[in-house]
């Protein structure tokens, strides 16, 4: 069924109890031209424009728990495309353009809100980094504008303007950033998938990868029996090492925790996404009036979802340092996800060394906003077995090449990206 | 967690800093196949779910490296030894 006025009407006379189920929930074949492995949200858009733009509809994307319960129902849905460089900007930027048309091309609300991401600057060597990162994605064909301090001042009156040890001199804005809803974009690609003919399985944990005798991959053994595949798609997020193991890669990653955090809510007292330069703080207001903030990694490797509570006073104290009002606010929850961390902060998109086997990986913290040009460069390059120009720097040997996208130069180590 | 350092014995947290995996072997030499052998060690990692060797330093503390072994699925400690037993302390 389209949503649309008129269904919504007509279910409204029927009091809402007529409602069709969003997606299927099929039995899984014994065998699919492409098998996703995680219904994250980059599986689940690898799958849609898998179907919709390359025609390839006979697809299951297997998730070992249920659907929207890795990451993609854990972030803090800050979505924006204020990169650097030329191996990353052009994608990030492509993705924000997808996110601009994402709720009317899958027919769903993803509530994505184009609040604008202030990223406050605190000395004058921040400003100059901040006009060389504006220009490049002036460059680029992202939007991006350099405030002063009255400016910025002006927009977010809650910050203390007198801290001294962090003074705002001004911010970096981009307009076009802001939120979106995550279930919303988990529900959305499941939907519209579903829709194109693609299976959606859950509760189905892949165990292991099968492979020929020539070693390409074949198909994957799951908690719900063996499953044949032509070609076979990674995007277990946090779990990627794990995955990639069962077809005997290493990869250059690391996985730990960051911890998100959400208030009681309050009425609008924030209507920008705030990044602060201390220990990687930032904040925006959820509609339902909670502010939503997270900072720092936990800062070492972990698989346990729970964070650490010395980061929770960290965090705070940025918080409260930034923003002193916001010590009056109780916290309702706050919860940890575990993330891929590359080591250079920077993703992968790729083929791998085993034939039929292809890697989405090594988002961080920055995969949410990735989420629809993740899915549409995965999904080209699992069809045409080649690369898009937008993704092509996103390989795994690019560290053996001496070509490390490390915007930051922090280095390999994961813990500091 | 709480870190049990031989030298100051059990302290929270806050007081370490993480480097990461302790089991690397820095290669020897630089032949000409010992290229893969170096991108290993400075970029790829086993990245267990379970038990881990792992270099922390007790950076608030006596500031000596340690190895910990800890588990990364359930983040408990095992046991900790000096990374460099007889060399303790800040040099
Ligand atoms: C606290 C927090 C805040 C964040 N904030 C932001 C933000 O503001 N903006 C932003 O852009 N990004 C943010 N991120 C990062 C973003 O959430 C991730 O990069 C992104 O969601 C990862 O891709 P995904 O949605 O596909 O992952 P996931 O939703 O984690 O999907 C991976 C799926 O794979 C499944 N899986 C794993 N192993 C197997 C197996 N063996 N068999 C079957 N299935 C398996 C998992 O169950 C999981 O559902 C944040 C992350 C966290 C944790
Ligand atoms: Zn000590």
């Amino acid at each position: 069924m389209k949503y649309s006025l008129l269904s919504l009407l007509r279910q409204g006379l029927k009091g809402h109890a007529d409602w069709p189920r969003a997606w299927r929930e099929p039995e899984p074949k014994e065998r699919y031209d492409v098998i996703i492995v995680g219904a994250g949200g980059h599986g689940l858009a690898t799958a849609y424009y898998l179907a919709k733009e390359h025609g390839v509809r006979n697809v299951a994307i297997l998730e070992r728990g249920n659907l929207g319960s890795g990451n993609v129902g854990r972030n803090t849905t800050v979505v924006r495309s204020n990169y650097l460089l030329n191996e990353e900007l052009p994608f990030y930027e492509w993705s924000l353009k997808l996110w601009e048309g994402l709720s009317r091309e899958l027919d769903y609300n993803v509530m994505f809100s184009q609040r604008g991401l202030l990223e406050l600057l605190h000395s004058d060597a921040d400003v100059d980094a901040a006009v060389r990162r504006a220009n490049a994605m002036l460059l680029h064909g992202a939007d991006a504008e350099i405030l002063n301090r009255e400016q910025t001042l002006k927009r977010v009156p809650i910050v203390d303007p007198d801290n001294a040890r962090f003074p705002v001199c001004g911010a970096l804005l981009q307009r076009r950033a802001g939120t979106a809803r995550h279930d919303a974009v988990v529900w959305g690609y499941a939907r519209a998938a579903d829709r194109l003919g693609v299976d959606i399985i859950q509760n189905c944990e892949v165990t292991a990868i099968r492979r020929d005798n020539a070693g390409r991959a074949i198909g994957v053994d799951t908690t719900r029996g063996h499953i044949a595949a032509d070609k076979i798609g990674l995007a277990a997020a946090g779990h990627s090492s794990r995955v990639a193991e069962m077809a005997g890669l290493r990869l250059p990653i690391e996985s730990h925790k960051l911890q998100a955090y959400v208030t009681e809510g309050v009425k609008p007292l924030l209507d920008k996404v705030v990044t602060f330069g201390v220990g990687h703080f930032y904040i925006s207001q959820s509609d339902k009036g909670g502010l939503v903030f997270g900072a720092n990694l936990d800062g070492y490797n972990s698989y346990a979802q729970r964070g650490n509570l010395p980061n929770v006073e960290t965090t705070i104290e940025a918080g409260v340092h930034l923003m002193p009002c916001l010590s009056r606010l109780r916290l309702l929850r706050h919860w940890a996800g575990v993330m891929d961390m590359s080591m250079d902060g920077s993703p992968f998109i790729c083929k791998t060394p085993v034939g039929g086997l292809y890697l989405n990986a090594g988002w961080c913290y920055g995969g949410f906003k990735a989420t629809p040009a993740s899915g549409w460069c995965f999904a080209h390059t699992i069809a045409r077995d080649e690369p898009h120009p937008l993704n092509e720097h996103f390989v795994l040997d690019r560290f053996h090449q001496g070509r490390a996208i490390d915007a930051k130069g922090a280095g390999p180590q994961p813990n500091l990206h | 967690m709480r870190i049990d350092c031989p030298l100051c014995g059990e302290r929270p947290l806050e007081e370490f800093t993480y480097r990461g995996d302790a089991s690397l072997k820095r290669p020897t030499g630089a032949t000409a196949d010992s290229q893969s052998a170096w991108s290993d060690y400075v970029y790829i990692r086993e990245n267990p779910k379970g038990p881990h060797k792992e270099h922390w330093r007790h950076a608030g503390g006596c500031g000596a490296w340690l190895v910990v072994g800890r588990n990364t699925a359930t983040h408990e400690i095992s046991d900790v030894k000096l990374a460099r037993p007889g060399r303790g302390g800040m040099r």
